[in-house]
């Protein structure tokens, strides 16, 4: 499946797609030593970010969670690239910042993606693929 | 959004990858709150300087841009005197962080003037003027008492219109969101820390709105800074007008109004004592000239007993030694760049007693300190043991 989306950071990433219907505030919800999700009332729970194609609704929180985003670039924990159904300015400017490939604009059937399922963004060309039948 | 070629250009990387990503901030943003173009901007403040506040994360970020600012740009507070360090009890490892920040900033062109009140020190903003500002109160000041427009920029996006020299035009850069929202009538003869006990409640109040205020008599210019850093932390407003003083608003008509009375002025006091405090601190936002004078003629040839801390700009501090030594030979502190609220030396107290309505909203959440709120005499008085 291929759908139309908006450049917000530019950039191309590919990886496992890691879904949630829940807005993440990355300053408290995830580990920036660690990149995994550490709030036990998020979804995402337990599990790392590091790598994966990042599908959640937008940010929320601190601004600091910018920063944190840039942490984690840093310590290579990073998503591979983001996908937002509307993106707010702290996941936007952290995305920015730390060179990851953000978009957003995308029909809201894409936070029904099954984990684990290879999605490829290209910010630069506004598309999303996700790989498998449906 | 719509942006002219030579904007373009540097959005596809043409002038380099810092700027590059810079304009992609403007750009991102001016997408998101629905900006139709970008527009110049006279001056920046740039938030994200205080140590405390960004972390190891943000200073390689910082170190790691190049470039140099396109238009007048100064720094918000950082978490300590960047000189008088040690006298505060902050750590060298701090310090060392704190400079390394602020030498970043230095590369950049941003002029190293640490404070929340840039407009008493500079000329960096006119009525009518496009500003990309960051800090609550600077904003609010330069939006209400100034007649400016600026939205509260964060620390990245600030640095963005700094080196690119624009922002994004959206929020209070256009009229259609500088029209009041409710009308405030005060009932009471304000003075002073009144207005930032006032500030303290309509802030909360308002949260985001736009108060228009009818009060008994003009405030003073340090009145109005007093009152819009407050309502700027209690709720986050980020423009406000007084009838008769400040600029006047676009067309609008007030459907919703509250009033308010000395009664609930007063128990914004009784409701936070200063009963307890180890130490007092002044200049939340930074003290002006008339306030240095005023705090000076008070403890001129007396001695404080507490901590006390009177928080100013190096500017002002470097224009008025003789202020400075007034206050200092009764063991008080003239502390410049930095302040109560962003520096991690006020951590070590227990309750701090202020008089400011800004930093008795900051102090237990971002210091984890109690916060006592009275005049600047009641003040006084606390640290030289009276009472």
């Amino acid at each position: 499946m291929e759908v139309k989306c908006h450049r917000v950071a530019s950039g191309v990433g590919r990886g496992p797609a890691l879904v949630t219907d829940q807005a993440i505030s990355f300053l408290g919800n995830v580990n920036s030593e660690t990149g995994i999700v550490v709030d036990p009332a998020h979804d995402l729970f337990g599990q790392s970010i590091a790598g994966k194609v990042l599908i959640f609704p937008g940010g929320k929180g601190s601004t600091v969670g910018s920063y944190v985003i840039y942490q984690l670039k840093k310590k290579g924990l990073a998503p591979a690239a983001m996908i937002n159904l509307s993106s707010e300015p702290i996941v936007a400017v952290g995305a920015i910042i730390s060179g990851i490939p953000l978009v957003d604009r995308v029909p809201e059937e894409i936070l029904r993606t099954k984990n684990g399922r290879l999605v490829e963004v290209d910010a630069d060309h506004e598309w999303v693929r996700i790989s498998g039948g449906d | 959004m719509y942006l002219s070629r030579e904007e373009e250009g540097i959005y596809q990387g043409e002038k380099g990858e810092t700027l590059r990503r810079m304009m992609e901030i403007l750009v991102a943003l001016g997408d998101i709150y629905g900006a139709e173009k970008l527009v110049p901007v006279r001056s920046v403040q740039v938030a994200g300087v205080s140590y405390k506040n960004i972390g190891e994360a943000g200073l390689e970020w910082i170190s790691d841009l190049e470039g140099q600012v396109a238009v007048p740009s100064i720094l918000n507070p950082a978490g300590m005197d960047l000189c008088r360090w040690r006298e505060m009890g902050i750590t060298e490892q701090f310090a060392l962080k704190q400079q390394e920040t602020i030498e970043a900033y230095r590369k950049l062109g941003v002029t190293i003037d640490c404070t929340c009140t840039p407009y008493q020190i500079y000329d960096l903003a006119s009525r009518g003027d496009h500003l990309a500002w960051s800090e609550s109160s600077a904003v609010s000041y330069a939006n209400s008492v100034i007649g400016a427009r600026t939205n509260r920029e964060g620390g990245p996006s600030a640095l963005a219109a700094a080196l690119v020299g624009k922002t994004a035009l959206y929020g209070y850069h256009l009229d259609e969101f500088r029209r009041p929202t409710l009308l405030v009538e005060v009932d009471a003869d304000l003075q002073g820390s009144d207005y930032g006990a006032l500030g303290f409640l309509v802030g909360r109040i308002v949260k985001d709105g736009v108060p228009f205020f009818r009060l008994r008599a003009a405030p003073t210019v340090d009145e109005l800074k007093a009152l819009g850093a407050s309502m700027a932390a209690s709720g986050s407003v980020a423009l406000y007008y007084v009838e008769d003083v400040t600029p006047t608003p676009p067309d609008w008509k007030a459907e919703e109004r509250i009033s308010i009375d000395r009664k609930e002025i007063d128990e914004v006091y009784a409701a936070n004592p200063g009963e307890g405090a180890d130490a007092v601190a002044l200049g939340c936002p930074h003290c002006s000239e008339e306030e240095l004078e005023k705090i000076a003629g008070l403890l001129k040839g007396k001695n404080v007993e507490k901590t006390l801390w009177v928080c100013t700009a190096r500017k002002i501090a470097k224009a008025h030694p003789d202020l400075v030594r007034t206050i200092e030979e009764s063991g008080a502190r003239v502390f410049c760049d930095t302040c109560m609220v962003v520096s991690p030396a006020t951590e070590r107290f227990s309750k701090m007693m202020v008089n400011s309505g800004k930093a008795l909203a900051y102090l237990p959440g971002l210091a984890k300190v109690k916060a006592g709120l009275g005049t600047m005499e009641e003040c006084i008085n606390v640290s030289l043991g009276r009472r």
